[in-house]
Formats: structure tokens, sequence, C-alpha cells
């Protein structure tokens, strides 16, 4: 049983079709990259896993346990879930220790001095140990970025999802976030990003998935979707995208 | 001291400080010019006497400004207490009217006719039917104050407009905000309490505080019910010296409150609008 | 029946006059030539008029229009009425009556901005408290620890203030409708009113109120005497006086207050 398990998923918004039926496996400890066009589905696709967005079909199994059923109380899965942004969506009135620490305390019932620790550990582990008690506008976009990755390992979650996280840094800025995916993926983490970043799928991802129109084209190990794509979609996808 | 700057300056410099010269000496005889063109020439005018004598009389201003100035703090008092209560009513009225829960309908109900009857209604009237009305309905004394009821009608009729800028302020916060507080975990109330509300709150103080001067000002609606505030008082004196200085000292006390309010909203306002860029 | 008296007794004295236009001492001197306005209150109170309609004639302050206006050679019909706030009138500037009878007080204030008449009645100044205050007897002392109320424009504010001088500051209001209203909510215990109003007022508008007591007429400052207020300057007071003058000897005044002021005696003096 995989970790994480969708079937037939799909997702309309009013007449538009954006997921068409999506099958995908995710194993305990890897790390999944989509890839594919804007508007193929990707962050759609992840906003469902962590339903934030309701399915029209389908079933997502976490641990073999159906989490779409229509009427189910999201926050127990969404705790379990962590997922970070685009635009990092700190949360600009409190500082980056505030904002790591709300959801453990809120959710979890965890006072000040029981959820800081290990929370306070999360920041120096990733470098940002300096920078706890800077509010996000004193804070570079990458570090910003590590910040909200902190804020979602703070819930102690079981899976991560990351929706093109590095698209919005200066290139110079990406490297350090990427250093955080790989320091994660160390530890034994499951991960699934949608990504444009080629080269780092290529080299850290178990498995890519190449998404046109709402469904998996094609996916296999990174070596085989980069090196020997099958379809042709994949094909001219990967042409224009590494030009 | 010029002379070693200007050994040092550069071209452009000495130019640009040529410029501020020239601007200088111009700004001033163009205002020299027309103040003394006022001094010299609205004097002259017909019935400028007249209307001197009945609005910016000397000797009544003097009399009557001490008077006033305890008038006035009357309104201060009024608008001390209706405040705050506005400022908690219309966060309660703007929460009432997103409540998503089907069991709180009601409630979402009664929130728009809330806003609906206060913010259509003329102030001046929900004066005289809350302040009025409501304490002829037989309450003993002193519940039934004018001070309570007029206070009551200025509350209602504001968190009305302070609940709808406070949902605009809601509905300003960044719906990728309330994303990044679910997908945390956290429940729609703590996404609202800990997330959007302190947000939405920030955001909206510039506009706000145009809602406190008016009232600032409103307060004044309170005499036709009795208080003798300052609006009350310069009318007093008005028709007991026959003229209409005292309303002249009236509007003076109240621009020494409201034009720091409203710079200072202001300043708020383009500090907003800078953060923003 | 009130009218036609007062016009016949004055259409005697004026048996010797013509057209209208010739020799009459208001000629071009009304608003409107040949037409006599005159304003009174919005609305207008008995005594002064009854049920707010001046053109019957009924009341005193209506009567007395109707006789002055005879006086100065005006027919019935070329009195006109019209309506104004008690505010309005003593603000300085063009007016929109010829005269207004509103119980004015003549005041040395007042005079600086607009013209009195001479005086047509004397009112004493009386006492109006609301049903909760009806035992308090008529002495300066139990009227201090009143809660006061008063139209905040009129003669009642000095006078409380250098005359009753009440230990709680008094609640000031627009106008009558507004104090009658406070008195009834409770929110004050007694105003002041010219006697035959306050009359009015706790027979028929407020109910378990009652007059308690009336001013000597000399206390502290001149009696409060009404006179028809009207345009500073305006060369119509003339006329206007002479009328008062003719009907004060005639006796037709005197007349006219006994029938509509008869009922202000039995009120107590206040000491």
């Amino acid at each position: 049983m995989a970790k994480l398990e969708l079937r037939g998923v799909v997702k309309r918004f009013g007449t538009n079709t954006v997921c068409d039926g999506i099958d995908l496996d995710v194993e305990q400890g890897q790390m999944v990259c989509l890839i594919g066009a804007s508007g193929a589905g990707k962050s759609t696709l992840l906003r469902c896993i962590n339903l934030l967005e309701p399915t029209e079909d389908g079933e997502i199994f976490l641990d073999g346990e159906d989490i779409a059923v229509p009427g189910l109380d999201p926050q127990s899965v969404r705790a379990r879930i962590g997922m970070v942004f685009q635009s990092y969506n700190l949360f600009p009135h409190m500082t980056a220790l505030e904002n790591a620490l709300l959801a453990p305390r809120r959710v979890h019932g965890l006072s000040r001095t029981e959820a800081q620790p290990d929370v306070e550990a999360l920041f120096t582990r990733f470098g940002l140990a300096d920078r706890m008690q800077n509010y996000p506008d004193q804070l570079s976009g990458g570090q910003q970025q590590r910040v909200a990755i902190v804020r979602a390992l703070a819930m102690k979650p079981e899976v991560m999802l990351f929706d093109e996280i590095t698209s919005a840094l200066d290139p110079q800025l990406v490297g350090e976030v990427l250093d955080v995916l790989l320091q994660l993926k160390d530890q034994g983490m499951t991960m699934v990003l949608a990504t444009h970043e080629m080269g780092f799928a290529r080299e850290a991802a178990d498995k890519v998935c190449f998404l046109q129109d709402g469904r998996i084209i094609e996916e296999g190990p990174p070596d085989q979707v980069f090196g020997s794509p099958k379809r042709a979609e994949t094909k001219a996808f990967l042409e224009r995208a590494l030009k | 001291m010029t002379q070693d700057k200007a050994a040092g300056m550069t071209r452009r410099e000495r130019f640009e400080a040529q410029q501020r010269r020239r601007s200088l000496v111009i700004a001033a005889t163009s205002t020299t010019l027309v103040v003394a063109a006022l001094v010299i020439f609205v004097p002259m005018s017909p019935g400028w006497e007249k209307v001197q004598k009945s609005f910016f009389n000397g000797a009544v201003l003097a009399q009557t400004f001490p008077k006033l100035l305890d008038a006035f703090l009357i309104n201060v008092m009024i608008f001390a207490w209706s405040a705050p209560a506005i400022a908690v009513l219309g966060l309660l009225i703007a929460l009432a009217r997103d409540a998503k829960s089907p069991a709180l309908f009601p409630l979402r109900i009664f929130g728009a006719a809330f806003t609906d009857v206060f913010r259509g209604v003329p102030v001046i009237l929900t004066v005289y039917l809350i302040g009025f009305g409501i304490p002829g309905l037989g309450l003993p004394r002193p519940w039934n104050s004018p001070y309570i009821w007029g206070s009551l009608a200025l509350i209602l009729t504001y968190s009305a407009y302070v609940a709808e800028i406070f949902r605009a302020g809601i509905d300003s916060v960044h719906h990728s905000q309330r994303s990044a507080a679910l997908s945390l975990g956290l429940s729609e109330r703590q996404m609202m309490r800990d997330v959007v509300l302190p947000q939405a709150v920030r955001n909206v103080v510039p506009s706000q505080m145009n809602m406190l001067i008016a009232l600032q000002k409103d307060v004044s609606l309170l005499s036709f019910i009795g208080p003798v505030e300052i609006f009350r008082q310069a009318g007093v004196f008005k028709s007991l010296l026959a003229n209409f200085t005292p309303y002249v000292g009236a509007a003076i006390i109240f621009l020494f409150v409201t034009i720091p309010a409203t710079r200072y909203a202001d300043y708020l306002m383009s500090r907003q609008m800078r953060e923003r860029r | 029946m009130a009218k036609t008296i007062s016009i016949a007794a004055a259409s005697l004295v004026l048996m010797t006059s013509a057209a209208f236009a010739e020799g009459h001492c208001a000629a071009g001197k009304t608003l409107t030539e040949g037409k006599l306005t005159v304003a009174t209150g919005n609305p207008a109170y008995y005594p002064w008029v009854l049920n707010d309609d001046p053109e019957s004639g009924d009341g005193f302050e209506a009567e007395v229009a109707y006789a002055v206006a005879a006086e100065m050679g005006f027919a019935e019909e070329d009195v006109v009425w019209v309506r104004s706030s008690f505010d309005e009138a003593i603000q300085p500037g063009a007016k929109n009556f010829d005269l207004n009878m509103q119980q004015y007080s003549i005041t040395p204030e007042r005079e600086q901005v607009v013209d009195f008449s001479a005086p047509y009645y004397t009112a004493p100044m009386a006492v109006l408290v609301g049903s909760g205050a009806v035992d308090t007897p008529p002495t300066f002392e139990a009227l201090k620890s009143l809660k006061w109320g008063a139209v905040g424009t009129t003669t009642a504010v000095p006078k409380l203030t250098e005359v009753v001088q009440p230990d709680s500051d008094p609640l000031l209001y627009g106008d009558n409708a507004d104090v009658n209203a406070a008195i009834i909510a409770n929110q004050i215990d007694a105003a002041l009113f010219d006697l035959p109003t306050a009359l009015f007022l706790s027979a028929v508008m407020i109910e378990g109120s009652k007059v308690i007591g009336q001013f000597v007429p000399d206390a502290s400052d001149n009696p409060d005497q009404f006179g028809m207020l009207m345009e500073e300057g305006n060369p119509l007071k003339t006329c206007v006086d002479d009328a008062l003058a003719a009907m004060t000897e005639s006796g037709a005044l005197a007349e006219i207050e006994a029938r509509w002021l008869q009922d202000t005696t039995g009120v107590p003096l206040i000491d």
C-alpha cells in the first residue's frame, strides 16, 4: 500500500475540467515531481490532495483511507499534509517564529514553551536561527520560502506538497531552497513537487510525472522521462522547456 | 562658507541651487502679494464691517470662548465612549454578515438588515427616534437619559458603516493567506482570528479614521435632544448676543481637533499606498 | 364670529377711509402691495391660534393680527398667512413676511437685529412640570432641585440661569415640541413657558403635567412683553404701532385678550 494513492481524481471549475481522471501512487519517502505547462493542472492537483479544493470524482487514499469522501472534516487531514506555496504566503503580521508556532499551538494545543524547542530546532537545521525574530518583509525571497517550509514542517506532517516553490525567486536564491528540499528527502519525507526546475527534478526525483490537459501523459524514473521520453507530447514539452 | 562650497560644487549643483533661490523668491513674493491684497481689499468691500461685527467679532469671541470650550468637553466625552463601542459592534456585525454556518443564517439576515437600515436612515432621524422615542416608553431616570439613547443612536448608525468597512478589509486579505492558514490545519475560526482579522483590521485603519472624524462632528446631533454640547451652546450665545461669532468660535474649536486627525488619517493612507507598491 | 366683531369695531374707527391704495399708512410698505403677510409658528399652538388654523381668526394672536390688519385698512382676504420657525425669524436679514407673531419677547439683543412693534401682551412666565414632579411647591428653593429643560434660543434660558439657578445643568432643545417630548420621556422635570402656553400644554399636550406657579412679573428683569416681529428698519412699524395704540385705547385689545386668555388666573405666584 503506497503512502498516497490517487484513483481517477476529477476536478472541474465550472465547465472547465482541470483534472481529468488522475491516477498516481506516491510511496513512503519518495519524491515525485510533477512537470508540465502552466494550466496543465499541477497546482490544482496538489490543492486537491490536501483538500483545499473539493474533488468532483475519484478517491484519494492516505495510508489506505479515502480522504476525498464528501463531507469529511478536512482539518485533521490537512494537519498531516503540509503545503508550501509559490508566493510563500507567510503571515505578514507575525515574526518568522510566530508564523511557525501558530499551527502547533492552535491545532495541536501545545503551549508556547512546549512547541518552541522543536520549532527552533527546525529553524537552526535550515540555517535560519538568526532570522526567527524577523518579520517577513525583512527577509529575502529565499529566506521567506525557507521559513514557509519550516512553518509547514512544524506540524510534523507525513507528506509535504510543494507548488512551484522556486518560480517566484531570483535565480541566485533558488539554490538555497533546493538544498532544503534535498535535506528533507534525505530525512525520508514523502514529497510531491510541482516544479519547473528540470535540472533538480532530474537529479533528485524518484519519479517524474508529465501532465497535460489534466491527465498524466507519461510517468517514470527521471532518466527515462527526461532522457528517452516515450510520448511525443513529452518530447515537445521538454524541448521547449529546456531551450 | 558658500564660496568654499561653490568652489567644490559641480556645474549642475550650482545651477540647481540658483534655480531653488529663484523659486523661493518668486513664491515669497507671490504669497506676500496675495496676503496683502486680502488684508487691504477685503475690509474695503461693502458690508465687510457688518460681516465682521456679526461673524468675526473679537470681543464676542473672547467672551464666549471659555464656555464653548466647556461645552466641547461634552462632545469629547460622548465621542470617547461611543467610538470604542462602535469599533466593537462594527466588527461583530461584519462577522455576522460573513457567517457561513447554516445555523447562523438568522445572524446573517440580521446583519444585512442592520446595515441596510442604519446606513439608510438619516442620522438625525435615528437620534430623534431612539433618543426621544425609547425613553418615551416610560423608562425611569437615569436610564432614560438622552446621553445614553442619543449615544446609542450614534453607535448603531456608525457601526453599520464601520461594519461594511471591516467587511471590505476582510475581503481584501488575499485568499492565498487563507490557503496557507487552512493548509496548516487551522479551522475556519482560527484562521479568521489569527490570520485574517489582524490583517483586515490593519488594512482598514485609514478608512476607519475617516469614520472617526465624521463621528467627531456628528456628536453635535445630540444637541437636538437636550445635551448642551458646543453647537447648542453656540446657539444659546447667538440668541443672547444676536451675533454669529460663537458659531465661528465653535468651528475653530472643532478644527483644532479635526485637522490633526485628518492629517494623521491622510498620512496613514499614503503610507499604506506606498507599502502596497 | 370673533373675526367679524373685531373687523366691525375696526371699521367703525376707519369710517372715513377710502380705497386702500390712497392715504393708508401701510401703502407701499408691505411685501406685496395691498396684502399683509403675517407669519406664525409651525405648528401654531392654542391659545394663540386654534387648531393650527390662523385663517379662521380663532386664537389670541390670530384675532389680534386680523384686528391690526383691519386698523391699517386691510380686508380679511388681504391677510396672507405664512409659517416660519421661531429661530428663522430672529436671524438678521430680509424676511418673507411683514409681521411675525409667535409669542416673541421683546429684548434689547433681538432689537439689534430685528424690529418689534409695541407690545400687544404682557406675559408672565410659568413653570410647567411633568407628572413626576406635580407635588413640587412653588418656591425658588424647590425649583432649584428640579431637572430643567428649555428652548435654547428663548428668554427662558437667561431666566433659568439668573432667576432659578438650578442645581443641575438644564438640557436645551430646538423648539417647544422637543421640550414637550423630553417632559413626556421624563428626561426633564420642568420647563418655563409663557403662562397661556403652559396652561395649554398641561391641559392638552402633556398628560399628568401641571402648571405649578408663575413668576412675579418684575422678578429680576423686565416682564416678558410680546411684540410683533419685523425686519429691521421696516417702515411698517409706525403703522402697526399706531394700530395697536388705537386698539388699546378703544379697549379692543383688552377685549380680545379677555376672550382668549381668560383662565390665566388661579396659578400661584412663585416666591
